[in-house]
């Protein structure tokens, strides 16, 4: 008996007093930078920490699902039966912006000019050359080689690839109806890669490539990008000013379970391909204090979190949104 | 092979009997075992069918054959990988038996001795990479220099030919069909290298010699006594780099272009078994039929490798010709 609690007293002075409450997630890979910061300075700063895992969308989903997890975190929203039938409640943690890169010669940052309509065809194999009549009509000042596109597209199931087609098929509605909107599609032409990296070095290599990424991986990687056309009619370069104001313009008061369609927004400046990156986390939780800690770690985040995801070139949520989440917690979870 | 082996010592009658219930145990265990292995194999071939279950219900035997893959649909067909699993294996076959046979041919009779042991240990070396590695490698170095060097010239002079054409045609991407068996093929190439030496090393020294005696070149020796002598354990190492290449995951996909359509041409790009199940699998939901479909296919790999494995026993039973 003494011996029992001798080995008691040990464990309780091992653990110590002021260990770190630790909470667990699993999803998305396009947030996975910056969960990761946030979850550096979240330890020093609140003393949780965070162990998350990016094992893709759909993984997080089946994790969050079997509840092996404190919260599942997915890039596509999911659907509202599924959620009620899960017992889950669904808010967005940030959001991050998509951008094609392309490699022909001549062309530098951000000054070949595309519309949502031209990328759908580009990568339908209906447009095969950079000098189509198309794309020359609206880049009058650049000289446009002879040379075959050379589509590329994520080989592995991705969040980046659900944004970039639900962008397609906003701006085609042939692609819309014969290729669709998915982690992973049918598609009509290119090639595949795998990864961020994958895509990113298959378009250096390959003269008349083009690909899509996250910007944070083109910026980093000084990748060209390009300037696309928004509904406004305008073009815009891929910059922090651009996605914030999509995120600005986006129709959160309607969206149900915070799904809101960032894809295509109506505003004067804004980039087309945005879109947020969501958290699932159980209404009926088996672990209240786990559960409070994810609360704590994304209420710290919002409030604190914002520059270091616009330095890791994401966008914070605008401040109503982050109240209207703040409320969702306190009706919804069970404490 | 067994005519190569000594047989087994007879257990010496006089041994203690002392020691009877360790040996029941010690049978028991090895039984055990030897039934673990039996139970495994079965216990994965089922989970993968059940898993798999609901894709054959939904699709049937057009599963096999149909080279439509569309998620959103919800369509799948397993034609595109299973296709390219195939072909990438066989190519790589082809590309490396021939260089694996010059190998062992000249290590075990050409080569001067101090050389021997420098090429064997390389060789041993390189069955040791990585797979990843020989993936990084082939789609940083040999990706680029097929785009670059090897794929436009071949486009240029061969596409209009007919049916020849057919094989070389699309955009030089560099990836491909053709780049996976390459890569593939250097991959088994020490394998079957390495076990053609092996066994070619066990040829008694004494038929080799009678052969020279009775006047026969060094080429004659090898076909007519080194070969027929080690066939079986040749045609053995060549299963062994075969079963490897049909598996590959990691090289394959960093190279095959990962497309589910079905190409004709060599450098059009494909997906294979393993690679489509590596890619596709995280963003699979439980449940759904896309994860059945992947499980399925991995069946099918699985068939197919024990399909492999039958013929290539059924050809080596002895008094086969």
């Amino acid at each position: 008996m003494k011996t029992l609690s001798l080995a008691l007293v040990a464990m309780l002075a091992a653990a110590g007093p002021v260990a770190a409450q630790q909470i667990t997630g699993a999803g998305a890979t396009f947030p996975a930078p910056v969960y990761a910061k946030w979850g550096e300075a979240a330890k020093a700063a609140v003393g949780i920490e965070l162990n998350y895992q990016a094992i893709g969308s759909g993984g997080g989903q089946n994790q969050i699902f079997n509840r092996t997890v404190d919260f599942g975190a997915s890039d596509a929203p999911v659907d509202g039966a599924k959620l009620a039938e899960q017992k889950l409640l669904q808010f967005p943690a940030v959001m991050g912006a998509v951008v094609p890169i392309v490699n022909i010669p001549g062309v530098e940052l951000n000054k070949l000019k595309l519309t949502g309509e031209i990328l759908a065809e580009i990568y339908a194999g209906k447009i095969t050359k950079w000098n189509d009549a198309k794309i020359t009509a609206i880049n009058a000042g650049l000289a446009l080689p002879a040379l075959a596109i050379a589509p590329v597209y994520r080989a592995d199931g991705s969040g980046t690839t659900f944004v970039f087609t639900s962008y397609l098929s906003a701006a085609n509605a042939e692609w819309k109806a014969g290729v669709g909107a998915a982690a992973s599609v049918k598609w009509p032409a290119g090639n595949g890669a795998k990864g961020n990296d994958g895509i990113a070095a298959t378009v250096k290599q390959v003269k008349g490539a083009i690909g899509y990424v996250e910007n944070a991986y083109a910026t980093q990687n000084k990748l060209i990008s390009t300037q696309l056309k928004n509904k406004a009619g305008h073009f815009v370069e891929p910059t922090l000013a651009a996605f914030s104001s999509a995120a600005a313009s986006g129709d959160w008061t309607k969206a149900q379970n915070y799904a809101v369609d960032l894809i295509d927004t109506a505003g004067a400046t804004s980039w087309p391909i945005v879109s947020a990156t969501f958290i699932l986390l159980p209404k009926d939780p088996k672990d209240a204090a786990r559960s409070a800690a994810v609360m704590k770690f994304f209420d710290w985040a919002y409030t604190n979190g914002g520059k270091i995801a616009s330095d890791l070139e994401y966008i914070a949520l605008p401040k109503p949104v982050q109240d209207a989440v703040r409320a969702s917690w306190k009706s919804e979870i069970k404490g | 092979m067994s005519h190569s082996l000594a047989s087994p010592a007879k257990p010496l009658a006089s041994a203690s009997r002392t020691s009877s219930v360790g040996d029941v145990v010690f049978a028991a265990i090895a039984k055990a075992a030897g039934v673990f292995v039996l139970l495994l194999l079965g216990a994965i071939i089922v989970s993968l069918f059940i898993g798999g279950w609901p894709t054959f219900r939904a699709f049937g035997m057009g599963f096999l054959f149909n080279a439509d893959w569309d998620p959103v649909q919800n369509v799948f067909g397993g034609a595109v990988p299973i296709y390219g699993t195939l072909v990438t294996a066989v190519l790589a076959i082809v590309m490396a038996v021939p260089l694996a046979f010059g190998i062992a041919f000249y290590l075990t009779e050409l080569a001067p001795s101090w050389f021997r042991r420098p090429v064997g240990t390389a060789i041993e070396l390189l069955a040791a990479v990585p797979s990843i590695i020989y993936g990084m490698w082939g789609f940083f170095m040999i990706v680029p220099f097929m785009a670059e060097w090897v794929q436009p010239p071949l486009i240029d002079a061969l596409s209009d030919i007919p049916v020849v054409g057919a094989l070389f045609k699309g955009p030089p991407f560099g990836t491909g069909i053709f780049t996976a068996s390459l890569i593939l093929a250097v991959m088994i190439l020490p394998f079957i290298a390495a076990t053609m030496r092996d066994v070619f090393q066990t040829v008694p020294a004494v038929y080799k010699e009678s052969a020279y005696g009775l006047g026969c070149t060094t080429w004659e020796v090898m076909r007519s006594i080194v070969i027929p002598y080690t066939r079986v354990s040749v045609v053995g190492g060549i299963m062994l780099g075969l079963g490897r290449a049909l598996g590959e995951t990691m090289a394959v996909t960093f190279v095959i272009g990962n497309t589910n359509r079905l190409s004709t041409s060599l450098f059009g790009p494909g997906n294979t078994i393993a690679s489509i199940v590596a890619l596709e699998f995280p963003e699979s939901q439980a449940g759904s039929l896309k994860l059945s479909s992947l499980l399925a296919l991995g069946f099918i790999l699985f068939v197919i490798s024990f399909i492999v494995l039958a013929i290539s026993r059924t050809l080596l039973r002895p008094g086969a010709k």
